[in-house]
């Protein structure tokens, strides 16, 4: 890495950490309140409540920003991405993370000025912003206004279908971040990442 | 209405009547006076003579004739059409014998009832002078007829096998220790949340949770958000549930789902609905008493869905059948043991990962 790379603007980077840390509260006050236990408190449950609103309703703006932000800048380009020939992309960036990376052997898609992400970060990114967080803040205003779920859905309620599918998908964001955060890890040395994520540069 | 004029009791309620009567007579023979004794000995005469009628009147009439005699109107619903002809109305008409001429007056709005919410209430069967003196039937009603004591719930139900289930002592007993009987007379009654004229089982029975919880917590808010009827009772203020309870988040969402008596009342597990209400300071607080699997509202609320659904239920947990998702209470145990195995992987696959990556560099 001898060219250094400007690949996280300014606002990237503070949508980035305002998102990391509501992420991280949320999963810590969604744990807490799924299996709350008067014994082993991880938070108190009305705290837990109050803290998963607010930084559920902070995510939903922090979201837009990002919607936003990509739709209105170049870093929107960085997830483009063409299906023709995805497979084969991501069996080379897997073998490369389970094999090649071991050997020393050479990235498969190393950072450029016009690739930020190698295929697999592309399509888990796109998964986890365009898939996984609307569904999750979609089911999570409806449970903040319990009158506007469907009532019943096939003699189940509706309510515990949303319930449940926040429940799901918040499991699967979990899984994303701790992946993510390991993936991170990969990068020059073991910090780099983190620190390009705070300076901005590759 | 045709066998109204002919028979005192529609034949198939007939026996049932008798039942009611007698029991009734039997059971307060020492706590008033069984002052429709002498009636009943008269029913008994003109009915037996009705039945001779019947009896003679099978041997001409064919069988499926009798068969639609069945869907006749109850003999009790044409008595009561007497006492709801005023006051199952705002207004009512007598002919006043002194003016001469037939007079409209308002009815006191208290002493009106909705004649269907009546039969479709536990003691439909029953016809008002059941309850209430046979004298009602003069008009104007005599004064002293405000003097007479009435039936209370254990006068006809108090060990009487056919409700063991309900266990009627056993909310007896809960009741005199409960805030209401105690710190009140004698004049605080079961009637006092159970209407005499509309009390319909709803809990046991339920097949809308929504509803019975709606029906359960309009018996507490027909006196605590009410003002006239609670200083019926006590010279206090009435303070209003909706300030006192604002510590809920999501009131509306907690009064619409849960009972009053959740919180207020001790479970017992001998009782379906528990009675024993408690001092506002011994009420339940704590979310986490309701929100976690060990949830108080399985032992109250979900008591008799979960005892009958819980083997039905299989993949979700029983009370998924319910319209309501209690945070913390509503796990899912599969669901719990995938994602357990998911995280136990994806860590796994970390470690070792991160192990050959030390051991490569
Ligand atoms: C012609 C109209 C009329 C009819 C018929 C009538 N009532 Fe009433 N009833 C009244 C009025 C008016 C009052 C309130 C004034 C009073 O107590 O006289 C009343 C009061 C009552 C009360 C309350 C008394 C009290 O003050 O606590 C009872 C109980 C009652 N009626 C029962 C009956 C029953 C049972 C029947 C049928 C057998 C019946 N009434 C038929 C008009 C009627
Ligand atoms: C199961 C017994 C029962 C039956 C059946 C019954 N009543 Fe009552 N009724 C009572 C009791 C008990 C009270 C006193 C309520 C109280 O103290 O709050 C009462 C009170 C009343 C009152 C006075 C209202 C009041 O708030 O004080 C009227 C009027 C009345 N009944 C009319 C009727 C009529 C009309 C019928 C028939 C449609 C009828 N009742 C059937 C038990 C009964
Ligand atoms: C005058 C006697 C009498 C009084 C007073 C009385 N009941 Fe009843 N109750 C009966 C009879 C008789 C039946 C059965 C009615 C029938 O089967 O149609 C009954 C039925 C019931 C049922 C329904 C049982 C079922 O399986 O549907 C309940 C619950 C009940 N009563 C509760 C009460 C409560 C609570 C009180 C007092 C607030 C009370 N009763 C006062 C005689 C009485
Ligand atoms: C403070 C209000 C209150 C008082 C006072 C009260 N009850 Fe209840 N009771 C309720 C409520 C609420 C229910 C639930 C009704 C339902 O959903 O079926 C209930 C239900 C019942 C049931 C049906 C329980 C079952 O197993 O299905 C019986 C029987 C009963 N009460 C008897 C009594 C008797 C007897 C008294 C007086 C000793 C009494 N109640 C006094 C509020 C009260
Ligand atoms: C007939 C009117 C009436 C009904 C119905 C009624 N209450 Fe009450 N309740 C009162 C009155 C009056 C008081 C005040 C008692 C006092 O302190 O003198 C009271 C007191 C209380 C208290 C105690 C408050 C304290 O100061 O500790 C609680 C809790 C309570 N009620 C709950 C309930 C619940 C739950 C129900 C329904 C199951 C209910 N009430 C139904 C009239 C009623
Ligand atoms: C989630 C539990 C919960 C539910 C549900 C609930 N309450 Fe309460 N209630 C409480 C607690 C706790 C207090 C004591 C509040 C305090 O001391 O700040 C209380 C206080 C009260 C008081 C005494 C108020 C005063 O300041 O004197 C009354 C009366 C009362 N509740 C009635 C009701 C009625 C009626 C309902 C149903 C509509 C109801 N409650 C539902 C928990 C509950
Ligand atoms: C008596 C039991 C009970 C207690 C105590 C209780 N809750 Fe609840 N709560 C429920 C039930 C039942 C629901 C389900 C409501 C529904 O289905 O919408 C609920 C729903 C909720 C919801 C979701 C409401 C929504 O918008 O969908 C929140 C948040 C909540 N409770 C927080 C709390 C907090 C914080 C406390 C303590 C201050 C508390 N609860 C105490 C029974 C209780
Ligand atoms: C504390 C938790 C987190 C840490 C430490 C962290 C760390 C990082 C780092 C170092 C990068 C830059 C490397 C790269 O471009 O791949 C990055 C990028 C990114 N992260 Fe995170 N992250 C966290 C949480 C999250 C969460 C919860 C989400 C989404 C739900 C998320 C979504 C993203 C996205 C979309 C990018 C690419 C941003 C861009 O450049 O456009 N991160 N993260």
């Amino acid at each position: 890495m001898s060219e250094r790379l400007y690949l996280y603007p300014v606002w990237v980077r503070l949508w980035h950490w305002t998102n990391a840390i509501l992420c991280l509260l949320l999963i810590v006050s969604g744990v807490s309140l799924q299996y709350s236990n008067p014994e082993y408190p991880i938070i108190r449950f009305d705290i837990a409540v109050s803290m998963h609103n607010i930084a559920g309703i902070l995510l939903t703006l922090s979201y837009f920003v990002f919607v936003i932000g990509n739709l209105t800048t170049s870093n929107g380009r960085y997830y483009k991405t063409q299906l023709n020939g995805l497979f084969e992309s991501l069996k080379k960036q897997f073998i490369y993370y389970t094999i090649g990376i071991f050997t020393h052997a050479e990235k498969p898609y190393p950072v450029t000025k016009d690739r930020k992400f190698n295929p697999l970060q592309k399509v888990s990114y796109l998964a986890a912003m365009y898939f996984f967080l609307p569904l999750i803040f979609i089911t999570g205003w409806g449970l903040l206004f319990p009158e506007t779920n469907l009532t019943n859905v096939f003699g189940i309620s509706g309510l515990h279908l949303t319930a449940l599918l926040h429940g799901i998908i918040g499991f699967f964001i979990s899984v994303f971040m701790f992946v993510h955060i390991y993936f991170c890890t990969i990068g020059t040395t073991t910090l780099s990442n983190f620190k390009s994520m705070f300076n901005g540069w590759h | 209405m045709r066998s109204g004029c002919f028979f005192h009791f529609h034949p198939f309620l007939f026996f049932k009547d008798y039942y009611h009567k007698l029991n009734k007579c039997l059971i307060n023979i020492n706590y008033i006076k069984c002052r429709r004794f002498k009636n009943l000995i008269q029913y008994m005469k003109t009915d037996l003579k009705n039945i001779l009628i019947i009896v003679t009147g099978l041997l001409f009439l064919s069988l499926p004739t009798l068969a639609q005699d069945d869907t006749e109107i109850p003999a009790n619903v044409i008595q009561n059409q007497k006492c709801f002809k005023c006051h199952g109305d705002k207004f009512y008409s007598f002919f006043n014998e002194s003016q001469g001429k037939q007079v409209k007056e308002r009815m006191n709005p208290y002493f009106v009832f909705d004649s269907a919410t009546f039969y479709s209430s536990n003691h439909k069967s029953f016809i008002c002078t059941d309850c209430h003196s046979s004298d009602y039937s003069n008009f104007p009603h005599d004064g002293n007829l405000r003097m007479e004591a009435k039936f209370l719930c254990m006068d006809c139900h108090g060990g009487d096998d056919t409700y063991a289930k309900f266990n009627f002592e056993g909310v007896d007993n809960e009741f005199h220790q409960s805030v209401h009987s105690s710190r009140h007379d004698e004049s605080f009654t079961c009637w006092m949340c159970h209407n005499p004229h509309t009390y319909k089982i709803s809990a046991r029975n339920t097949e809308n949770l929504t509803l019975t919880i709606a029906y359960d917590n309009a018996i507490c808010l027909n006196c605590h958000a009410d003002i006239d009827n609670y200083q019926m009772l006590t010279e206090k203020e009435n303070p209003n549930v909706l300030e006192t309870h604002d510590w809920l988040p999501n009131q509306k969402a907690h009064f619409a789902n849960v009972r009053c008596i959740e919180c207020h009342a001790q479970t017992n597990d001998s009782l379906l609905v528990a009675h024993l209400i408690l001092p506002k300071d011994k009420a339940v607080k704590k979310c986490v008493q309701c929100h976690q699997s060990n949830s108080i509202l399985m032992a109250s609320l979900y008591k008799f869905q979960s005892l009958e659904r819980r083997n039905k239920a299989g993949f979700f947990n029983a009370s998924l059948m319910n319209d309501s998702y209690v945070i913390g209470a509503n796990r899912n145990i599969y669901l719990n043991i995938i994602s357990l195995v998911i995280f136990g992987f994806i860590i796994m696959g970390i470690a070792v990962h991160s192990v050959i990556r030390i051991l490569k560099k």
